[in-house]
């Protein structure tokens, strides 16, 4: 018995002899544990039109211009639709890494909308992985333009709220993919179609071909009674990253640029030909104190 | 038989005790340039010294780099270090002392490092000065020394060229070396 244990103990200290030799960090690693956040599942806060599930960093403000121009099928008379531009101007704060808070300004209906959006979970790998990121985000947008002086809604009746879950994961570090339900409500149906309700299932995903650049689709397939003449919002595009800036180039058939707008508002169809070129501009500014120096130099 | 076993303990924890090692040894690095000063730290690098042999081994996880600014972060771990396709650095190589060392005894020693330094998959020969202090027991190390971007294949784009310095300096700094 003392025997086998005796040649037991030795078999497992020529184990541990062994692996020493190897390196003499290699038996540690796996002591040290580490959990790794993982970051970076799409360049900007949105895919294209959806939130994603990036979110702005601590004291970070992203200013965002939107433009979505003209039908392209209408020819070189209208200039492939680029002399029609359809605008939003708006930023977003990141509160904390968690929290982020954004507001902007349509001309369609001269909309105006303004989100909160918190994440729940980040995707994480290391010593506790988390598969993962949830996102949820929530908005109201409310449109100011008076089209009769006899007809003059409240409002309540002028606004539109919605909510949406984003579940998201950098598959690897060229693939991302997320899904993004969506669910929008009105007090006055033709807001948001033809009942009060909408709910709509949305995906979207970046597949990156260079450091900085990724093509990048997102679509949100529109459920329950279709409103006669409205789509499905699709749109594919390239996101390229130049330092602080994003420039995102997208084919698309909606013309809409919040929620409402795009999920709900959408009139072409785009296995028609009706598309629209389109471009979102993000640049990030850092508000905050520059880092102190920690006197390397 | 049992006496064979008693050496082979004997001999495993005599090696053991030559073993010095850290996991919260703190790296970090510093690019200064007119228009934007870049520093990120990572306190939990590992590090092991064998003693006896001068032997000396630091890894550290390239995505615990910490910021303080998010995007940063990201352009360092997606563009730059490409964390994911090269998600540690390390360095492997020997250390020298100007003096024998007698760590039990409060001093300090100018010290070489020469070995293998790997960052982005490329691996360079470096050599570092390090200064090693033993107080009341307590040995710590400390080296600063400088990389240049270009021998790590890491390329800077034109347009940011004026933001990042080509030489990076890099602080590496153990405050207490523990016993394996």
């Amino acid at each position: 018995m003392i025997k086998i244990i005796s040649v037991f103990i030795l078999c497992t200290g020529f184990v541990k002899l062994h692996a020493q030799e190897k390196g003499m960090l290699d038996s540690m690693i796996q002591d040290n544990r580490q959990t790794q956040k993982v970051s970076g599942a799409f360049k900007s806060t949105r895919v294209i039109n959806a939130h994603s599930v990036e979110m702005l960093g601590k004291k970070n403000l992203d200013v965002r211009i939107l433009h979505r121009f003209g039908m392209i099928n209408q020819g070189i008379k209208q200039f492939f639709g680029l002399d029609q531009a359809s605008m939003r101007m708006g930023a977003d704060y990141g509160i904390t890494d968690y929290i982020t808070v954004g507001f902007g300004r349509s001309t369609f209906r001269k909309e105006l909308d303004a989100f909160v959006k918190i994440r729940f979970l980040q995707q994480a790998t290391g010593y506790k992985p988390i598969p993962v990121s949830v996102i949820v985000a929530g908005g109201a947008t409310l449109w100011t333009e008076q089209s009769f002086d006899s007809i003059q809604p409240t409002i309540g009746e002028r606004t539109s709220y919605y909510l949406q879950l984003v579940l998201g994961k950098k598959i690897t570090s060229a693939l991302s993919l997320q899904a993004s339900p969506i669910v929008l409500y009105s007090s006055r149906a033709d807001n948001v179609g033809s009942s009060n309700t909408v709910v709509a299932l949305g995906g979207g995903g970046r597949i990156k071909f260079t450091k900085r650049m990724a093509f990048t689709f997102d679509y949100h397939h529109v459920l329950g009674p279709k409103t006669p003449g409205y789509r499905s919002p699709l749109s594919a595009g390239i996101d390229i990253e130049t330092g602080g800036h994003v420039f995102q180039l997208h084919f698309s058939n909606a013309v809409g640029m919040n929620e409402r707008a795009y999920i709900a508002q959408t009139t072409d169809e785009f296995f028609n030909g009706d598309i629209r070129f389109g471009f979102n501009l993000s640049r990030l500014f850092f508000i905050g104190k520059k880092s102190k120096s920690s006197g390397v130099y | 038989m049992l006496a064979i076993l008693f050496v082979f303990c004997g001999v495993g924890s005599i090696k053991a005790q030559n073993r010095l090692y850290s996991n919260d040894a703190k790296i970090s690095f510093f690019s200064k340039t007119a228009l934007e000063n870049i520093e990120a730290e990572n306190k939990r690098a590992l590090c092991v010294w064998d003693t006896a042999t001068g032997k000396l081994e630091f890894s550290v996880l390239i995505k615990g780099f910490e910021f303080d600014r998010a995007l940063m972060q990201e352009h360092f771990n997606e563009n730059y270090m490409e964390s994911d396709k090269f998600p540690k650095a390390f360095f492997k190589g020997t250390l020298k002392s100007d003096k024998p060392m007698k760590l039990l005894m409060d001093n300090s020693y100018m010290a070489k490092a020469d070995g293998m330094l790997t960052i982005h998959g490329v691996t360079k020969q470096v050599s570092v000065l390090v200064t090693i202090s033993s107080k009341n027991g307590k040995i710590s190390s400390a080296a600063v020394f400088s990389v240049l971007l270009s021998d790590y294949n890491i390329s800077i784009p034109t347009i940011v060229a004026d933001k990042i310095n080509k030489s990076i300096r890099i602080a590496v700094a153990v405050a207490e070396y523990k016993k394996l």
